[in-house]
C-alpha cells in the first residue's frame, strides 16, 4: 500500500478479529494513523484492498454511509466540534442518522455521558474540557450509534497516568460488554500489553501480528528493539555512525 | 537554474494554477449541490449570516462613514474650485455605487469573516474535525463549506448597501452639515445621477460576485489547508491576499464588461 | 446545530435592516424610472442634437418632468428624439421644445416651454416647435473666421 506518492506499507495483510482488541503498534510514521484512516474509508490505497465486515470500502460502489454506520472512530484530538457542546456533538450523529426524537437523543446522550464517567459537562464546550474528559466525551461520541467496530487513534497519547488507566478500562469495557471489536492504535507499550488479545506490529517494509506477550519475547531483533525500554545510548549512537 | 530547469519549474507552475482553478471549480459545484440537495440546514445558514454578516456590520458601517466622510471633503474642495460643488452628490454617490462600495465592502469583508471561516475550516482539518464528521456520514460539505460560502453571497449585497449608506450618510454630513450645501441640491444631484439599472444593478452584481469569490477562496483554502498550525495561518493569509486580489482583478472586468454609461 | 434564539433573532433583524437598505439604495436614492410609473411618450425633431443623450433629462421651467428615451435619425436625416414624460403633466399643442446646456459645458438637456393651446399633447404625439442644439465649437469656429483674415488660419473653420 502507498499513500501519497510515499510507500507506507508494501505488503501488509492482517485480520482484525471480531469482538476482540487488536493494538497496532509502530514508530512514528510507520503509518499507524494511516491504517486506521484506511479502515475508516477517509482514504484510498493506490493498491490492495480493505475489507470491513464484509464489504470492501475501496470499491467505490461500496456505500460508505452504510459501512461507516457501523464503525465508531476516536480521533487522537477527540476531533469534537468546537462550535458545538459536549451535547449537541454526542446528539449530532443521533440528529443525523435516528428518527430519535429530542427527550430518546437527550436521554441517550445522558445515558453515554454517563457511562464514560462525564455527568455535569454537556452544557460546555469542548474547549473548556480537560484532555482526559475531552478524550472520553470523544469517545461517548464515537460509540453512541452502537457501532460493530471502533478504532482508536492514540487513546493513551498526552493523558495523566491516572486518566490513562481511566481510558483504559473503558475501552476494556466497551469490548467485554458490548462485544465491539476495537482496532487501538497506540505506541504505549505497557497498555497495549494489558489491554491486547492481538498486537499487530508495523516495521519498516514489514509487520509482524500475534498475541502481545509472544512478539514481546520474540527473537526478531526489531520486534525486541521495538519492545526494548532500555535507554541504549551506545546502540543509536553506533546507528547513526552506520547511517552517515 | 539552468534555463531547462526554469522552463520547467514554469511549466510545473503552470499546471499547477490550471489544476487548483479546475479543484475550485469542481469544489464551486460540490458545495452549490451540498446548499440544494438535502439535507437542508436552515440552522446554519442563520448562523453562518450572523457570523459573516451580523459581526462585520460594525467595520462596514464604520468604514463606510469614514470614506464617505473623505470623498465629501475631497470632492467638496475640488468641486468648488469650478463653482461645481452642487455635484457633490453626484461625485460620491457614482463612486460609491459603482465602485467604492462593492470593492471596499469585499475587502472588508475578507479581512474579517473571509480569514475567520478560512481559519475555522482549517483549523477544523487540523484538529481531524471534518475527518470526524465523515466517520459519522456527516458530509463536511453540507454542514460547513456550504452554510458559509452560501452565507458570503447572501450577504455581501446587504453589507454593500450599508456601506454605501454609510458612505452617503458620511458625505452628508461633510458637505451639507459641514460645509453648508444645500440639502435638496445634494440630494438632488445624488438622485438625478444614480441610474437604477446600471448603477445600482451593477452595484448588486459586483457585490454578488465578490460574496461568491470570498466565499468560495475562504472555504476553499481552509478545506484544503495543510493540517498543521503552519497550515492554518497559510490557509489564512492566502485566502485575504487571493481575495483581495480577484475582487480588484474581477472588478475591472466587470466594469469594462457592464458598461456603465457616463 | 446548536439553537440560540438571540442569536437567531439578530440575524433576522440584519437581514431585514439589510434588505431594507438594498431597497432604500435601489428606490430611493436611484432615479426613480419614469417608465415604471406609466409615463407617456412624445416625439420631437431637431436639426441637431449634438451633445444630448440618451436618457438626459427633460425639464420645464428646471422642473424634471421626464428623459430622453431614444435619439435617432428621421426618413429626412433628422434627429428624432423620443421622450418619456411623467404623466401627471399636461402639455398644450403649441408647446416648443429646446435643447440647452446646464452651465457653459454642462450637459444637454430638453428644455420644455409651454405655449397657449387649450389643446392638449396625447401619448405619441409630436411638439412641433423646437430649437436646436447650439454647437459652441462653431460657433468659436465662426467667430474666430471673422478674425481669420489677419490671424491664422482657423482649424475648426472647414465645416
Amino acid at each position: 500500500m502507498a499513500f501519497d506518492g510515499r510507500t507506507v506499507f508494501d505488503s501488509l495483510s492482517c485480520a482484525f478479529p471480531r469482538g476482540r482488541i487488536t493494538v497496532v503498534l509502530g514508530g512514528s510514521g510507520s503509518g499507524k494513523s494511516t491504517l486506521l484512516r484506511l479502515i475508516g474509508g477517509l482514504i484510498q490505497p493506490e493498491a490492495g484492498r480493505v475489507e470491513v465486515a464484509g464489504h470492501d470500502v475501496t470499491d467505490p460502489h461500496t456505500s460508505l454511509a452504510e459501512v461507516r454506520s457501523r464503525i465508531g472512530m476516536l480521533f487522537q484530538h477527540g476531533a469534537l466540534l468546537d462550535s458545538l457542546s459536549v451535547f449537541d456533538n454526542l446528539a449530532l450523529p443521533l440528529r443525523e442518522h435516528t428518527d430519535l426524537d429530542r427527550a430518546a437523543i437527550a436521554q441517550a446522550v445522558r445515558a453515554q455521558l454517563d457511562a464514560v464517567g462525564l455527568g455535569n459537562v454537556e452544557g460546555l464546550l469542548p474547549g473548556q474540557l480537560s484532555g482526559g474528559m475531552l478524550r472520553r466525551a470523544a469517545l461517548a461520541r464515537a460509540i453512541i450509534r452502537s457501532p460493530e467496530i471502533l478504532l482508536c487513534d492514540e487513546p493513551f497519547s498526552g493523558l495523566d497516568p491516572a486518566s490513562l488507566k481511566r481510558i483504559e478500562i473503558l475501552l476494556t469495557r466497551i469490548n467485554r460488554q458490548r462485544g465491539i471489536t476495537l482496532i487501538v492504535v497506540s505506541h504505549h507499550i505497557a497498555s497495549t500489553l494489558r489491554l491486547a488479545d492481538q498486537a499487530l506490529l508495523l516495521l519498516p517494509g514489514r509487520s509482524v501480528c500475534g498475541p502481545p506477550a509472544a512478539l514481546r519475547s520474540s527473537s526478531d531483533p526489531e520486534v525486541a528493539d521495538f519492545f526494548d525500554e532500555e535507554l541504549d545510548v551506545e546502540a543509536l549512537d553506533r546507528e547513526e555512525r552506520a547511517a552517515t | 537554474m539552468t534555463p531547462v530547469a526554469l522552463v520547467r519549474e514554469l511549466g510545473f507552475r503552470a499546471i499547477r494554477v490550471v489544476a487548483e482553478l479546475g479543484s475550485m471549480l469542481l469544489f464551486t459545484l460540490s458545495f452549490l449541490r451540498a446548499a440544494v440537495v438535502p439535507p437542508l440546514r436552515p440552522q446554519r445558514f442563520v448562523d453562518e449570516i450572523y457570523n459573516l454578516g451580523v459581526l462585520s456590520l460594525v467595520i462596514v458601517g464604520v468604514s463606510g462613514f469614514a470614506v464617505g466622510m473623505v470623498l465629501g471633503l475631497q470632492g467638496y474642495n475640488t468641486l468648488v474650485r469650478f463653482g461645481a460643488e452642487g455635484s457633490l452628490g453626484a461625485v460620491v454617490g457614482l463612486s460609491l455605487v459603482r465602485e467604492l462600495g462593492p470593492v471596499l465592502t469585499a475587502l472588508l469583508v475578507t479581512g474579517r469573516a473571509g480569514s475567520a471561516t478560512a481559519a475555522e475550516i482549517s483549523s477544523m482539518v487540523t484538529s481531524e474535525q471534518l475527518d470526524g464528521l465523515r466517520m459519522m456520514s456527516v458530509d463536511p460539505m453540507d454542514i460547513v463549506v456550504a452554510p458559509k460560502a452560501i452565507a458570503m453571497i447572501f450577504v455581501m449585497p446587504i453589507l454593500t448597501s450599508l456601506f454605501v449608506l454609510a458612505g452617503l450618510l458620511g458625505a452628508y454630513f461633510i458637505g451639507v452639515g459641514l460645509m453648508g450645501l444645500d440639502a435638496g441640491v445634494f440630494l438632488s444631484s445624488l438622485k438625478s445621477s444614480i441610474r437604477f439599472a446600471d448603477d445600482i444593478g451593477g452595484c448588486y452584481l459586483k457585490a454578488l460576485i465578490f460574496g461568491f469569490l470570498a466565499g468560495l477562496i475562504a472555504t476553499f483554502r481552509g478545506y484544503h489547508a495543510t493540517p498543521t498550525a503552519a497550515g492554518v495561518s497559510a490557509a489564512t493569509t492566502s485566502t485575504v491576499v487571493v481575495t483581495s486580489v480577484a475582487v480588484l482583478i474581477g472588478d475591472y472586468f466587470l466594469t469594462a464588461l457592464w458598461g456603465f454609461q457616463i | 446545530m446548536s439553537r440560540s434564539p438571540l442569536r437567531d433573532l439578530i440575524a433576522g433583524v440584519f437581514v431585514v435592516i439589510g434588505l431594507a437598505a438594498v431597497a432604500f439604495l435601489a428606490f430611493r436614492v436611484g432615479e426613480t424610472p419614469f417608465e415604471h410609473r406609466g409615463g407617456f411618450p412624445l416625439f420631437a425633431t431637431f436639426d441637431e442634437v449634438a451633445g444630448l443623450k440618451d436618457r438626459a433629462p427633460v425639464d420645464i421651467a428646471g422642473v424634471r418632468v421626464g428623459r430622453v428615451t431614444s435619439i435617432g435619425l428621421d426618413e429626412n436625416y433628422r434627429a428624432r428624439v423620443a421622450m418619456d414624460i411623467d404623466p401627471k403633466v399636461e402639455l398644450p399643442a403649441d408647446t416648443s421644445a429646446s435643447i440647452v446646456t446646464s452651465g457653459l459645458l454642462g450637459d444637454r438637456y430638453i428644455s420644455l416651454q409651454l405655449g397657449g393651446d387649450t389643446e392638449i399633447l396625447k401619448p405619441g404625439e409630436e411638439i412641433g416647435f423646437t430649437e436646436s442644439a447650439v454647437v459652441l465649437e462653431r460657433l468659436l469656429g465662426k467667430f474666430a473666421g471673422n478674425f481669420g483674415s489677419t490671424g491664422e488660419p482657423s482649424k475648426t473653420e472647414g465645416q
